[in-house]
């Protein structure tokens, strides 16, 4: 009975000719994985950065931070101002090169394997990515055509209705307000599936209430299995997956 | 949550860039105005502080508008990318799971569309005004044409470099127009043969085998000083 729930599992996993696993099929005594979900072992992501350092203008930032963040972790990223919370934030999305230590995605190192990093990657900065000449509308399907999706106008409808833009959709981010703007670059959450988001103060310019949805959206990602990095300086409800890095402090 | 595949849709993407940008810049005419209203008025005002003389016109109207050219392509060269990095739309692109050269190259050719073409446009119209001979136009045209690709391509190495740089438009003009000057002497070369009746044709190919050389070889350089200058 269990080699047949086993063999049923191991055709549903992607590497189901392994080794051990065709031994087992041909009757073999073989070692049986017991915990639930083993088989999507392979599936899953994990960034993790090691020894990580980074040097401005002769002073270390910080210097041998270990971190890793999997499915369903949240890690928060405190420190003063000038600490270095948004280096780190752009050393572990890859976009700085010059710092000390390396980085894996999938326990494979960055550097060769960048472009399957980027695909389950979303970065929101300090500036929001966002075209004050066009319309949110526009914007969106920019991003989403950066993935090679072509999206539907639908999709972009219902995630700018969601942000709470309602009404707003084609009028140029120009003219509106700072918050507003910040929720277009926040719309890119609700588009496309990225398991790893970073985030680089979410909360900037936002109002009480979308302040409280934004934050349900981060748990409710973490609680599906996705992974959250980000810094702010807003109290964030204290949950078991909620981890703290802290810089700055000697 | 599951571990997304890179998609390819590269196509889609190159596509998507290039409406956008074209959309951005129709939509900031200005922009696009600058180096052609700069361009029509340096080859208005050469007649008039020169000679009307029509012979000493013809002699100097090549290398007056292929110089004139290349200092208006120079002038919208700085805007390239500094919108981009001002609203951090530029790190995104870079985020993007897509070729970075290939992306950049969708950007060049929008700057091309809007600068470079219609400067090759308009340069006949101006060569009657500097009584070029009427064979020329043509050459010129294509000289223009094909010369001002090659110097967008080049221009936006030095554009990228520079991007993170608060003045940098002097630097970026120290950068790049050494290596204009290639360009320039075909260019203007192709002109004055086509003025003197000879066969342009040699000339233009040389500046059809720059052009290759700089879509071949550019669009990686771009990549990489957008890097390097987005670490800074």
């Amino acid at each position: 009975m269990r080699c047949v729930s086993w063999a049923r599992h191991a055709f549903n996993g992607r590497d189901w000719l392994a080794k051990e696993r065709v031994w087992s099929l041909m009757g073999f005594a073989c070692k049986v994985p017991s915990e639930p979900g083993w088989w999507e072992n392979a599936v899953t992501f994990r960034l993790e950065g090691r020894g990580l350092g980074c040097e401005r203008d002769d002073r270390w930032l910080f210097a041998n931070l270990d971190l890793a963040v999997g499915p369903g972790e949240m890690l928060r990223v405190e420190g003063p101002n000038g600490s270095g919370k948004t280096t780190l934030l752009k050393i572990l999305s890859g976009q700085l090169s010059e710092h000390d230590g390396e980085l894996l995605w999938s326990g494979k190192p960055m550097r060769r394997n960048r472009t399957a990093f980027l695909a389950n990657l979303l970065y929101l900065g300090h500036a929001p990515g966002v075209k004050s000449a066009l319309s949110p509308l526009e914007n969106l399907a920019w991003y989403q055509a950066l993935n090679g999706e072509h999206g539907s106008e639908a999709s972009r409808m219902a995630a700018l209705d969601e942000i709470g833009l309602y009404g707003f959709e084609d009028v140029p981010v120009a003219q509106l307000s700072a918050g507003q703007q910040r929720r277009v670059a926040l719309a890119r959450m609700l588009l496309s599936p990225r398991p790893l988001w970073v985030l680089d103060e979410p909360f900037t310019a936002i109002d009480r209430q979308g302040v409280a949805a934004l934050e349900t959206r981060l748990q409710t990602h973490v609680a599906r299995g996705g992974s959250v990095i980000l810094t702010t300086h807003h109290e964030l409800t204290p949950l078991p997956a909620l981890r703290r890095v802290s810089l700055g402090v000697s | 949550m599951q571990v997304v595949e890179p998609k390819t849709g590269l196509a889609v993407a190159v596509k998507a860039t290039v409406k956008r940008d074209l959309t951005l810049l129709l939509r900031r005419r200005g922009e696009v105005l600058n180096p052609l209203v700069f361009f029509a008025l340096v080859i208005t005002l050469f007649p008039l502080g020169i000679s009307p003389d029509t012979d000493l016109l013809a002699e100097i109207a090549p290398g007056l508008l292929w110089v004139a050219a290349l200092l208006a392509t120079q002038l919208s060269l700085d805007v390239l990318f500094r919108g981009d990095f001002d609203d951090g739309s530029l790190e995104q692109l870079l985020l993007a799971p897509q070729p970075l050269p290939a992306l950049v190259l969708s950007k060049v050719l929008v700057h091309w569309l809007l600068t470079g073409l219609p400067l090759a446009v308009m340069a006949p119209l101006l060569g009657v005004m500097l009584a070029l001979p009427a064979g020329s136009y043509a050459v010129l045209a294509v000289s223009l044409a094909l010369g001002s690709a090659s110097l967008s391509l080049i221009g936006a190495i030095g554009a990228a470099l520079t991007v993170g740089l608060a003045r940098g438009g002097v630097l970026l003009s120290l950068l790049v127009l050494p290596l204009y000057i290639p360009v320039l002497i075909f260019g203007a070369g192709a002109v004055q043969v086509a003025v003197l009746g000879g066969n342009a044709a040699p000339h233009l190919a040389l500046l059809g085998a720059l052009l290759a050389l700089a879509l071949m070889l550019a669009p990686w350089a771009i990549a990489a000083a957008l890097r390097i200058s987005i670490n800074g």
